[in-house]
Formats: C-alpha cells, sequence, structure tokens
C-alpha cells in the first residue's frame, strides 16, 4: 500500500535560503512498524538537509536492502534514490560519485546490510574515502525477516524470543575508526538534537563520514535484556557533546568561553566548534578516540557524539587525479580521440 | 630423414619455453617480423597458470592462403624446455624438425628417425659472448630469432626492424640484441644448409593489416565508445582489457590545461563490487564497463539482474576462459554462453555480442555501449582468451562516419520543463523502452527510486501483481525490441541447393572458414551463419528454416549455443548437430572438418592433406 502525503504546509514553514520548504525534503509515508527508529532518522535526515540548504535534487539516496534500505523512500522526494541490492550500496554509490562528483552521497544501510553481508563493501569503501555520508540505522537484528541477531547484537543480548546472543558484537565505529574513516560519529535514533547536527557535519565532510545511529527495532528487539531497547540505550548512553557546526556562509557564530571549546579549521572553508565537554577529548585524536571508545565499552557505555574527525582528508577523485568537471557531463568531442590518433595507433600495430 | 615436400608460406613453428624466461618478447618479435615480411600469421600463447617455471609454449601459423586458426601438427618445434622435452619432440610432424640447444647432447630417448634435428650451441654461444647470468638468458633467446632468421629466410633487415620497434624506449637495448640475432644467423651459416624446406618468401598478403589481441582493441573501443569508469577486479584472462583501456586513456584521455584525467579506473575489492560500481556509474548517466572472466560472471549474477531488472544500462566484457570452477585459467574456451544469457535468479534475458576479431571487438566496443543506453539493460560482450590475450591479424580499426554516441531515452530539463509526462517505467513508445532522468536533470521533476523490488510504472514500490505482470510484459517487450537493434548474423549461402550448414560463434571464425574448404575439398558444400548477438533475429530464424541440417560449432562440453538455439526458436534439436571442442585449446579445422565428416558419411576417408 502507498499513501500520498497531503500538501499541506504549516502557515509558520519558512523558505530556507534555496527558497525550500521543510515539506520539500520529506518522501512518501513510511510502512515502517510505529515507533521505529528509523523513522526518526529519516525525519532527522529531512531536517539536516533542509537546515543546510541543499537543493534535493543535487543528492541522490542510496541504500541496500532491509528495513533501513527502504528509507529513502521516505525522505527527500525529490533526489533521486537507488534502492540496490543486500550489502551493495557502497559499490553503487562509489560507481555513481565516480561518474559525478558534484553531487551529495547519503547512503543508508542497516547493522545486517553493513555488518554482515555487506562488510566487505563498507570497509573498501572507507579505505577509498568517498565522498558520501553512510549512515547505518542500527538495531541490532533482522527486522524484514523477523528478528534474528545480527552481527552489531551485543553478546548476552536478549532478543524478545528469549534466546540468547552467544557472538561477539561488531562495532563498526570501531571498525571505521581502524580503517581510517575520516569522520566517525555515533548517535541515537531518540536524540535528535545530537543526530541532526551529526548529518549536517557529515554531509559537509568532504570525504567518507560514518554514523552508526543505534534505531531501536520496536518490533523485534525492544524487550528487557535487548541492549539496542531504548530503555537501554537511554540509561547507557554517553554523550560526547558538540555544539551545532557554524558554516562559513553563517554569519551567526556562537562563542564559546576559552578553554570550553576547540575550534577546528577544515579545509573545505568552515569551522567546526567542539565543545570540550568530556576532559581532555579531542576528535582529532586517533589514540584519543580509540581508547575513550575502548574505555565506554568497558563500562558497558554506549559511546555517542562525533568521536573522530579528520581535518585534512583526500577524497576518492583527488586520489585518481580525475577533472573538476563531472565524468557524465564530458560530451562527445572530449571523449572521443578522433581519426587522426586511431590511424597513429593502427601504425603502432603494424 | 627429411621431407622433400617444400612448403613455402605454410607452417606452424611452437616454441616450447619456461614460463618467466624472457622467451615471450623473443617469440612475439620473431612473428612480427613473419608479418612485416606481408605474409598473414597468427599467435597463440599456450600457457600456465604460474609466474615462473612451469612449461609454456608459442604457436605461430604461417598461412599464405589466410587461414588463422591453429592447425594441428607441428612442422617446427623449438624444444628448450626440459621439462616438456619428450611431449615436444613426440608432437612433430613426421618430416618436420626440432630445434634444441646443443650445448648438452640430447638423450637419445629424444631421438626420432622421421624427423631433422638442428642443434645450435645456444648456452655456450651465450658463455662465450657475455658474462651476466641474466643477460646470458635473455640473449640465449634472440640467438633463436637469428637462427630461424637465416633457416627459414626472413629477411634480416626486417627483424633488426622489429627490435628497434621492440626497444624504441630503451634504445642501449638494440644493438646488444641485434649482436645476439647475429650470433645466431652466423652459426647456422657456418653449420648448417639453409634455408630449410619449411621457409617463407616475401609477400604482399596483410596489407594494411594489425596485429593485435583482442584485450587491447577492447580497451581501445571503451575508449572511442566514450566510456568514463571503469571497475574491475584482477582475473586471468580479462585483466588485460582494462590495461590496455588505461594505458589508451592515459594518451588519449587527459585534460590538455590540467593533466587531469577524463576518466576513472577502480580496481574493486571483487567483481561484486566492480559490477556494481558500473551499474552505479551508468545510472548517473556516466558511460562505464568491467571485464571478467566465468567466475567473476557467477559472482556478479545477482547485479546482473538488479539491472536487468531496473533497466540500467550496463557494459560488461567477459573474457572466457576454461571452466567450470576454476578450471584452467589460462586456457580457451567458449562455456559462460548460457550463464551470460540468463544471468541472475528470476526470468531474466541478457544482450550478448560474439566479436570474432580484434577489428570487431573494436567496432562492437562501439556497440555494446549504445546498445547498452538505447536498451537500457546489462550487454555482455563475449570475447574468450584466445581471442582476448592472442595476438590476430585483423582489420585495422576505422571509425564510421559521423560516429557519435546512440545514448536513447534520455529526458533532459527541458523535456520536463516543456510538459513531458515522466513515468520512469512507462511504455510510451510501445517498445518496451521506456524514457529515464539523469540524477540532478531538474529541481522539482524526473526524480525516482530506481530499485530491484517490483514497482509500478512511476517506480513506486508496488506489490500489486497486475503492475508485476505488466512491468514483466514490458520487459519482454523490450526483448523483442532488442532483436532489430543487434548486429544480424554474418550469412554465406553460397551453394543455394545445400540443404547443410555450419553454425558458429566468437574465435570459431577462421577454423571454421578453413574447415568449410576443406569440406568443400572432399566434395561437402556447406553454407554457414555466424552469430553475432543474443537476441537471435529473424535472419538466424529464417536461416535455419532453410537448412535440414546444422553443425553447431562451439568450444564447450555442453552445446550451449545448442541449447539457447532450442530454447528461443523452438528449433527441432534433431536438425542440430553438435560439433564441440572443449579441451581448453583453440578449435582447429581439422577437428571441425573431421566431426561434420564422420557425421556426413562415417565409411567416408577423411582426407586432411
Amino acid at each position: 500500500m502507498s499513501y500520498i502525503k497531503p500538501l499541506i504546509h504549516h502557515p509558520l514553514s519558512k523558505q530556507n535560503s534555496v527558497g525550500y520548504l521543510k515539506s520539500d525534503y520529506e518522501g512518501v509515508i513510511s510502512t515502517l512498524c510505529a515507533g521505529c527508529g528509523h523513522d526518526s532518522i529519516s525525519s532527522a535526515i529531512v531536517q539536516a538537509c533542509y537546515e543546510l540548504s541543499i537543493e534535493p535534487h543535487l543528492l541522490a539516496k542510496l541504500s541496500g536492502i532491509g528495513c533501513s534500505s527502504k528509507t529513502p523512500a521516505y525522505f527527500l522526494s525529490n533526489s533521486h534514490g537507488f534502492n540496490s541490492v543486500h550489502g551493495r550500496m557502497p559499490s553503487v554509490a562509489t560507481g555513481a560519485n565516480l561518474a559525478n562528483r558534484d553531487l551529495i552521497y547519503l547512503g543508508v544501510s542497516g547493522d545486517g546490510d553493513t555488518a554482515s553481508i555487506g562488510m566487505g563493501q563498507f570497509t573498501h569503501v572507507i579505505r577509498r574515502n568517498l565522498n558520501m555520508t553512510y549512515i547505518v540505522m542500527n538495531n541490532g537484528c533482522y527486522g524484514l525477516t523477523k528478528g534474528q541477531d545480527s552481527a552489531t547484537a551485543d553478546e548476552g543480548s536478549k532478543s524478545k524470543s528469549g534466546s540468547v546472543n552467544r557472538f561477539a558484537a561488531i562495532d563498526l565505529v570501531g571498525l571505521a575508526l581502524e580503517l581510517g574513516a575520516g569522520f566517525v560519529a555515533r548517535s541515537f535514533s531518540g536524540d535528535k538534537s545530537q543526530l541532526i547536527p551529526l548529518i549536517k557535519r557529515a554531509i559537509q565532510h568532504p570525504g567518507f563520514s560514518f554514523i552508526d545511529v543505534i534505531s531501536p527495532c520496536v518490533t523485534f528487539n525492544n524487550n528487557v535484556g535487548s541492549t539496542k531497547s531504548y530503555d537501554y540505550v537511554r540509561e547507557h548512553n554517553e554523550v560526547i557533546k558538540i555544539s551545532d557546526f557554524v558554516p562559513e556562509k553563517d554569519e551567526i557564530k556562537v562563542e564559546y568561553d576559552e578553554g570550553t571549546s576547540k575550534k577546528v579549521k577544515l579545509h573545505d572553508g568552515s569551522d567546526l566548534e567542539l565543545s570540550k565537554i568530556s576532559s581532555g577529548y579531542d576528535p582529532g585524536d586517533m589514540k584519543t578516540a580509540l581508547l575513550r571508545l575502548q574505555e565506554s565499552r568497558v563500562n558497558n557505555q554506549i559511546l555517542t557524539g562525533l568521536i573522530y574527525l579528520e581535518s585534512d582528508s583526500q577524497d576518492l577523485h583527488s586520489m585518481l587525479d580525475t577533472v573538476k568537471t563531472p565524468l557524465n557531463k564530458l560530451r562527445e568531442a572530449d571523449l572521443i580521440p578522433g581519426k587522426k590518433e586511431l590511424e597513429e595507433i593502427n601504425k603502432s600495430f603494424a | 630423414m627429411s621431407d622433400n615436400n617444400i612448403k613455402i608460406n605454410d607452417f606452424v613453428i611452437r616454441f616450447a619455453n619456461v614460463n618467466g624466461t624472457g622467451s615471450a618478447s623473443a617469440n612475439s618479435m620473431f612473428a612480427k617480423s613473419v608479418f612485416r615480411m606481408g605474409i598473414p600469421i597468427t599467435g597463440k600463447n599456450i600457457f600456465p597458470s604460474n609466474i615462473q617455471g612451469l612449461p609454456t609454449w608459442y604457436e605461430v601459423r604461417v598461412s599464405e592462403k589466410g587461414y588463422l586458426g591453429r592447425k594441428e601438427g607441428i612442422d617446427i618445434m623449438v624444444g628448450l624446455n626440459p621439462q616438456s622435452l619428450e611431449r615436444d619432440v613426440r608432437s612433430v610432424k613426421p618430416g618436420g624438425y626440432f630445434m634444441y640447444d646443443s650445448t648438452k647432447l640430447l638423450h637419445k630417448e629424444y631421438r626420432r628417425e622421421d624427423i631433422n634435428y638442428i642443434g645450435i650451441p645456444m648456452m655456450e654461444i651465450c658463455i662465450e659472448n657475455y658474462t651476466d647470468p641474466r643477460l646470458r638468458q635473455l640473449f640465449k633467446n634472440i640467438i633463436y630469432v637469428g637462427a630461424l632468421t637465416t633457416l627459414l629466410n626472413i629477411d634480416i633487415e626486417i627483424v633488426k626492424g622489429v627490435i628497434a620497434d621492440e626497444f624504441s624506449k630503451k634504445p642501449k637495448l638494440i644493438e646488444p640484441n641485434v649482436k645476439a640475432l647475429l650470433l645466431g644467423v652466423e652459426y647456422v651459416e657456418r653449420n648448417f644448409e639453409f634455408p630449410l624446406n619449411v621457409y617463407c618468401e616475401k609477400r604482399d598478403l596483410v596489407k594494411d593489416k594489425i596485429v593485435i589481441d583482442g584485450n587491447s582493441a577492447s580497451g581501445l573501443g571503451a575508449i572511442y565508445a566514450g566510456a568514463t569508469v571503469a571497475a574491475w577486479y584482477p582475473i586471468t584472462p580479462s585483466t588485460s582489457l582494462v590495461n590496455a583501456f588505461e594505458n589508451f586513456a592515459n594518451k588519449l584521455r587527459i585534460d590538455e590545461e590540467t593533466g587531469r584525467k577524463k576518466f576513472a579506473i577502480l580496481q574493486a575489492e571483487d567483481e561484486l563490487a566492480a559490477i556494481g560500481m558500473v551499474i552505479g556509474a551508468s545510472w548517473n548517466g556516466a558511460r562505464a564497463f568491467t571485464s571478467t572472466s566465468g567466475p567473476g560472471v557467477s559472482l556478479m549474477n545477482e547485479f546482473l539482474g538488479l539491472a536487468y531488472f531496473a533497466e540500467i544500462p550496463t557494459v560488461l566484457y567477459d573474457v572466457q576462459r576454461a571452466g567450470p570452477s576454476t578450471g584452467m585459467p589460462t586456457r580457451t574456451q567458449q562455456s559462460d554462453v548460457l550463464i551470460c544469457a540468463y544471468a541472475s535468479h528470476g526470468d531474466t534475458k541478457q544482450v550478448l555480442l560474439f566479436p570474432s576479431t580484434p577489428r570487431e571487438c573494436f567496432d562492437l566496443s562501439l556497440t555494446a555501449f549504445d546498445l547498452a543506453e538505447q536498451l537500457q539493460t546489462p550487454v555482455i560482450v563475449m570475447l574468450d582468451l584466445d581471442l582476448g590475450m592472442n595476438d590476430h591479424l585483423s582489420e585495422p580499426f576505422r571509425l564510421k562516419k559521423g560516429h557519435h554516441f546512440e545514448r536513447g531515452k534520455v529526458v533532459s530539463t527541458e523535456d520536463l520543463e516543456n510538459g513531458f509526462h515522466f513515468g520512469r517505467y512507462l511504455d510510451v513508445d510501445g517498445d518496451g523502452i521506456s524514457y529515464r532522468t539523469i540524477p540532478a536533470t531538474h529541481p522539482t521533476m524526473g526524480a525516482n527510486v530506481t530499485r530491484g523490488t517490483s514497482r509500478n510504472e512511476y517506480a513506486r514500490y508496488t506489490e500489486d501483481e497486475r503492475e508485476y505482470v505488466k512491468n514483466m510484459d514490458k520487459l519482454i517487450r523490450k526483448w523483442e525490441s532488442a532483436k532489430s537493434y543487434v548486429p544480424g548474423p554474418e550469412i554465406n549461402e553460397s551453394f543455394e541447393h545445400s540443404k547443410n550448414a555450419i553454425l558458429y560463434f566468437g574465435t570459431t571464425l577462421f577454423p571454421a572458414v578453413e574447415a568449410l574448404d576443406m569440406l568443400r575439398e572432399n566434395g561437402h558444400e556447406l553454407n554457414s551463419i555466424r552469430i553475432l548477438s543474443f537476441p537471435f533475429n529473424q535472419e538466424v530464424k529464417d536461416f535455419i528454416d532453410r537448412h535440414d541440417t546444422l553443425f553447431v560449432v562451439e568450444q564447450n562440453r555442453d552445446a550451449q549455443m545448442r541449447t539457447l538455439l532450442m530454447n528461443e526458436m523452438d528449433v527441432d534439436p534433431k536438425k542440430l548437430i553438435k560439433v564441440l571442442n572443449y579441451d581448453g585449446l583453440p578449435i582447429t579445422a581439422d577437428h571441425i572438418c573431421r566431426e561434420i565428416m564422420q557425421n556426413i558419411n562415417k565409411s567416408e576417408p577423411v582426407n586432411l592433406n
């Protein structure tokens, strides 16, 4: 079944700087379960893109297979989307990005789609530092096939049917750090105040950005004993606070007291200000990030916030040294070498 | 014993070497020299899946008549590999020649009474003239080229020219190579009568033809077809296709102002990712391709189904090798016909193209990229190891006048502004081919979600069975339309009265042409049809209907093309006779002729000259 959303705007809704209303960033009505964490993430994406004043058609949204991967239909209807095959979104995103470096690429995936069947592609897209934002809607289970444990389910976590997971969990944040992702964050679908600014910052990052969003499955994994339930995550959420980032074009600048904030100058020209709430935390330092992540794990906490940020990273196009013009905009005259060249080639094989 | 039959420009010479000893470049310089004497040649590498140490062979067929297929029987063997000596001696035709390094005595068990031995003390000459052990090994190869130059009456100036070209980037090496060449020449002049009974004479038969392998030709074709994105995973025998694309691109596709690349090549983590990247790039409006071989096609099946169902242009080169599984990675076969034709689960049919020569690899590359966009579907170009990796005599590359890209039904910003009613899967023209938009075409119109799930004509998810069936029927309508887009067969129907014909495709071309001549000499006149594409169009059907018996020649065990003909056109299986070769070596005219003769008349003696 599909529903059409009414085209009614709230009288107070405002156009953003590119002339779009927030509703222009919405998609069709979700068919996920009521209360699904994924829907909150979809609406955070809508809010983030609206606030960033992205022209929707200049963003491409991609996904694999699973509950999470259905969501591209539920946000950004004016963007082209690609709901690909299970675990293979990164390769499709890579090809798309190679074809047109000017678009914004937003990939959404799930814990099954990324940490199991798609593990290979996930690791390699990080290595290549593809300029994209990769969001995992992480609920620790396979929803569409009725609640089997996924590879991110914590050891000892209890499923709705009462069985206990005996296998070690794969922590995608730790993995992304190890693999050298330039932007690594974790958030919680229930904390929009944290999630929206993280998505905004991730989209602005000129390279691979990864956000692992704990997103409880209300139907199969929200029970007592589950470590991915709303209650559990709220109780164990250890937040690294960051301020809303301020792009250069915005004139408003949030001031922080000396000593409580750290300003990072990014090579795309924008500034990122980070509140040093946790003493000694420097998201620009890989060692600190890895250590904090480990500590938090040992303490049974779920570390959320911007965990690591590399201020200067070379994306795939710079590594490949491709022309600035998107490859899909090159014309026949740019691409066909001509008859004289062909004659030369013939000669070299005679 | 010597055979008094003098054979001019008609012989097979095989080089038996140890893999990784630098013999390949010496052997190809030999072949190139004969070619530059104006004589048609074809070279075949028979090599192991190994970097160093195992036996490798290189076979050159010299044929004044222009028969470019492999031929059974070896006239001259250059046997330089102790590991394969016994087998190499055995494989020489009676009356033929066996050349060897006589630095060491040839054991008497390798002596045959019915062949001629030519001992050249290659290593001894090297030791006398060179001190560096590496150079001794390399120049040993050039010494036998020198010996053959004199024995086979090859123009020494031509060989020198080939050496100069080979080392044009390292000119310091020209002089020492020429010196080694002359050492071989002089030894023969002092010790043997020359030329042999088998030798070369200058001709003017190759005109403007070139010698190139099919992978290079395909890589070049992809350049002229406008491919900008190539994603691949290393696999024999397809690797050199992307390498060639990269080499040509580095020469032809560099932005003059900035020095930046007007292409992107990415080595993927596996074949799944490679085809995924191609699909992503094509979806986003670039021309993209990957190349692989059988094991890669197995892995790509899921994505090929997506591209078929979601209707995304995709170009894939399959350079086939001997399967199943890892099979014989360095041997040739045409055994991916069925897996490619019906790649992926569910009801799928994929467009295939079958080039036979390097020139066709180039031409059909242009066709493949056009067809993929015109039909919005995968197009698989079916090479095999023989075509892809071996050098072939070929027509030179030419561009058609007014060569341009056919991008198919793409809706522009203006179309949308002007009120074009867009539905991604609407069959507006009734040919099953819908209109597509490239991402970012318009701020508020034309966006849609591409998906492998069932959807309606406006690309919205649906599980409505009527919408599903409508879509599946549209896809088959498109398949029917494809028959008028794909290149038709090459038909030779010189024998109007004949009810027998031979049907073949790909690298069977030259052996088949030769076999037809041999059959005719034996009193059998057969018509012929060469398949260039799948789906089969009406011309194929009509030709089959006009004949009672078709010998379907294939380089696989299970007669896969025959199955395809039966399955797609309801051809009576009884009229399709299998002629198969699946030992991993290129099929020969002798084999085709023998099989067909045996079938036509089992008691008739077979004369294969």
